[in-house]
């Protein structure tokens, strides 16, 4: 008997080999993420713990840095919130011009960034279709933090309605409906039953799109203004110090960019495999 | 809590699904809706819990119009076809979901629901599962736990659609005591559908047989087996064999079928179809027979034959294999039939 004819031992994949494709992944991984990352671990290592606070605590550091977060928190929970409500709106109900607006949703990822911060500035500066309407209640939008929401939010609203979508969709009816067969009111099954199952989608969604805030250049840029204090967000920052030949500075202000991001969807994770702990949520 | 239904419509869209349903239900029934898929069932299920509601028709409740109430307001105990537990509450919790959701005034207290949980937990026999989550609970534990959840607000009406669907047979068999236990001891009105005949009449103190959106015939299981009201009920109840007949002053005939055992009184003359059960047709013997054997098969107790006409027409009988008709018969064998028992309608 030849060995050749013998039968395998190991059930056979569907896809060419396991080594090829993991390692394939693997290198694609290592290059385009893990390199950069180490490479900023250690730019900002070699500067040393002081030298890096020196350049945190740097009063332009710190008011960059100070604008980026507190614009990505409220872009986040403008966007948690529509981003929900725009998701529940499109799985749930029909009407003329849906498929429409699903398409639209996918605008914000498909356009250039750098094209969406010039539309957004064109609209909101003082001639502008909408500036115009609110200068004259004294309402600015462009070069100021409201501009920089605005720009972070636009540009990462569809993770939020993305993430909760599919989920929704799959979500078994039956859940509902026993729910209310067993006295609880819309909204009482919403918090009780339906926001538990979407919570941990949502939850990963709102994570991404504040991490994709922090980190949004292009659009924001644009309609910034980018004052130094004002409306400088650090991203600009590093990209400034970069431009000095300030690789210090550049590192530094972008490994707590990195950590921020990172820790945020760590702690995503966290809640998201606490949720997995029952199992299915879906039909 | 009576339960009275009358002329129900239902379509969706171009589908008529309920096509005027008259079902009257007494206080504390236990009735089953039998029929093949796609026949309304669950549809009608819907409507008397509240999450459907009907084109047309009256659905009254104690003599209280109930299609003018929600859902939540019915107090109905729904149990799923797929159990519809909420994944991410424990056992206790899902138990206790429809006491903890009611307006705060009719809200028991918190011991008090602890109370009721464990109350219903251990007359569910499952007082070891209180802490887990459905995804980790078989089938059949699954089942009882809707069970339990259903009756925790101490349902006007339970409601069951194919409560024992999912399980294997031994599982089935044991929750249907079980069920019939529950219903006894509590005695509320429960309706569940079913696809499975003997589950119905087992459990059932009356079976409805559903076909096609309409109520086929209403019984017990003697008069279902015994007098189907329809062909679709014959059929159904496994009278599967069609045959051609002509009615003449109350008696049956067909050439080659020997029908002196089966009566038809009060059906007017003329074409008709009788239906029989492959175990009630007896082939004989009979040299100038029109049909032949053209197959037969053993499976221990019982024969399976295949009778063929000249035609070519084939129509199936069981014979016990100890039967005296049995002996000489062997393929090729030409023979009549004689059907021990059948029912007879007009074309
Ligand atoms: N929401 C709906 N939209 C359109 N058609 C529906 C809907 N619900 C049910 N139907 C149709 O109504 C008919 C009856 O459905 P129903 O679920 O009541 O059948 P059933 O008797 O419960 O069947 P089964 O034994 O397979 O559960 C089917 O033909 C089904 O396709
Ligand atoms: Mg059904």
């Amino acid at each position: 008997m030849s060995l050749a004819s013998a039968p395998p031992v190991r059930a056979r994949a569907v896809l060419p080999g396991f080594r090829l494709t993991f390692g394939t992944t693997l290198l694609y991984l290592t290059v385009i993420v893990l390199i950069p990352i180490i490479a900023l671990v250690i730019e900002g290592a070699g500067i040393g713990p002081a030298r890096l606070w020196d350049i945190v605590s740097a009063p332009r550091t710190r008011a960059a840095l100070r604008i980026t977060i507190t614009a990505a928190a409220v872009a986040t929970v403008i966007n948690a919130v529509y981003g929900l409500l725009m998701a529940w709106v499109l799985v749930r109900y029909r009407f003329p011009g849906r498929g429409l607006l699903d398409a639209l949703m996918d605008i914000p990822f498909a356009l250039p960034t750098a094209v969406a911060g010039l539309s957004l500035t064109a609209l909101y500066s003082a001639n502008g279709w909408f500036g115009a309407v609110l200068a004259p209640m004294g309402i600015q939008v462009v070069y100021t933090l409201g501009g920089i929401i605005l720009a972070m939010s636009f540009t990462s609203i569809p993770f939020v309605v993305r993430a909760v979508q599919p989920v929704l969709e799959k979500l078994d009816p039956a859940l509902e409906e026993a729910a209310s067969s067993l006295g609880a009111s819309g909204w009482t099954t919403f918090r009780r039953v339906i926001f538990p199952a979407i919570m941990p989608a949502w939850l990963g969604g709102v994570t991404t799109s504040f991490a994709r805030s922090l980190g949004e250049f292009g659009a924001v840029v644009f309609i910034a203004g980018n004052l130094p204090f004002k409306t400088e967000i650090a991203s600009l920052l590093a990209y400034i110090r970069l431009e000095e030949y300030d690789y210090e500075g550049a590192a530094a202000v972008a490994l707590v960019l990195m950590v921020l991001a990172l820790v945020l969807l760590f702690l995503s994770n966290l809640v998201q495999i606490r949720a997995a702990r029952y199992g299915a949520v879906t039909a | 809590m009576t339960i009275q239904i009358s002329q129900l419509h239902k379509s969706f869209g171009q589908t008529e699904v309920l096509r005027g349903i008259d079902l009257t239900v007494a206080d504390g029934e236990l009735v089953a809706l039998l029929g093949p898929s796609g026949s309304g069932k669950t549809t009608l299920l819907k409507i008397i819990a509240g999450l459907d509601w009907p084109d047309a028709g009256r659905l009254d409740v104690d003599g209280q119009d109930w299609l003018r109430l929600a859902a939540q307001d019915r107090r109905i105990g729904f149990v799923f076809q797929n159990y519809a537990l909420f994944p991410h509450m424990t056992v206790r919790d899902n138990i206790a979901f429809g006491l903890t959701v009611r307006p705060r005034a009719e809200r028991p207290g918190r011991a008090q629901i602890a109370r009721k949980v464990d109350e219903l937990l251990g007359f569910l026999q499952i007082e070891a599962l209180g802490g887990r989550y459905p995804a980790q609970l078989s089938g059949g534990q699954r089942q009882r736990v809707a069970l339990g959840r259903a009756l925790a607000i101490e349902p006007t009406v339970l409601l069951l659609d194919e409560p024992f669907g999912a399980l294997d047979a031994a599982v089935r068999r044991d929750l249907r005591r079980w069920l019939r236990g529950v219903h006894d001891a509590t005695g509320t009105t429960t309706i569940f559908v079913t696809h499975d005949q003997e589950e119905a009449f087992e459990l059932a103190d009356r079976v409805v047989v559903m076909d096609h959106g309409r109520i086929q015939q209403i019984g017990d299981a003697a008069t279902i087996h015994d007098a189907p009201a329809t062909p679709f009920v014959a059929d159904f109840m496994g009278a599967t064999v069609a045959l051609p007949v002509t009615v003449r002053g109350g008696s049956v005939a067909a050439p080659g079928v020997d029908a002196s055992r089966v009566v038809a009184p009060g059906l007017p003359d003329g074409p008709a179809r009788l239906f029989v059960r492959p175990e009630d047709l007896v082939p004989v013997p009979d040299p100038a027979g029109p049909w032949t054997v053209a197959s037969i098969s053993n499976t221990g107790s019982q024969l399976r034959l295949v009778l063929a006409d000249a035609s070519g027409a084939e129509v199936p009988a069981d014979l016990r294999r100890r039967h005296p008709a049995a002996q000489g018969l062997s393929p090729g064998a030409r023979v009549h039939l004689r059907p021990e028992a059948a029912s007879v309608f007009p074309v």
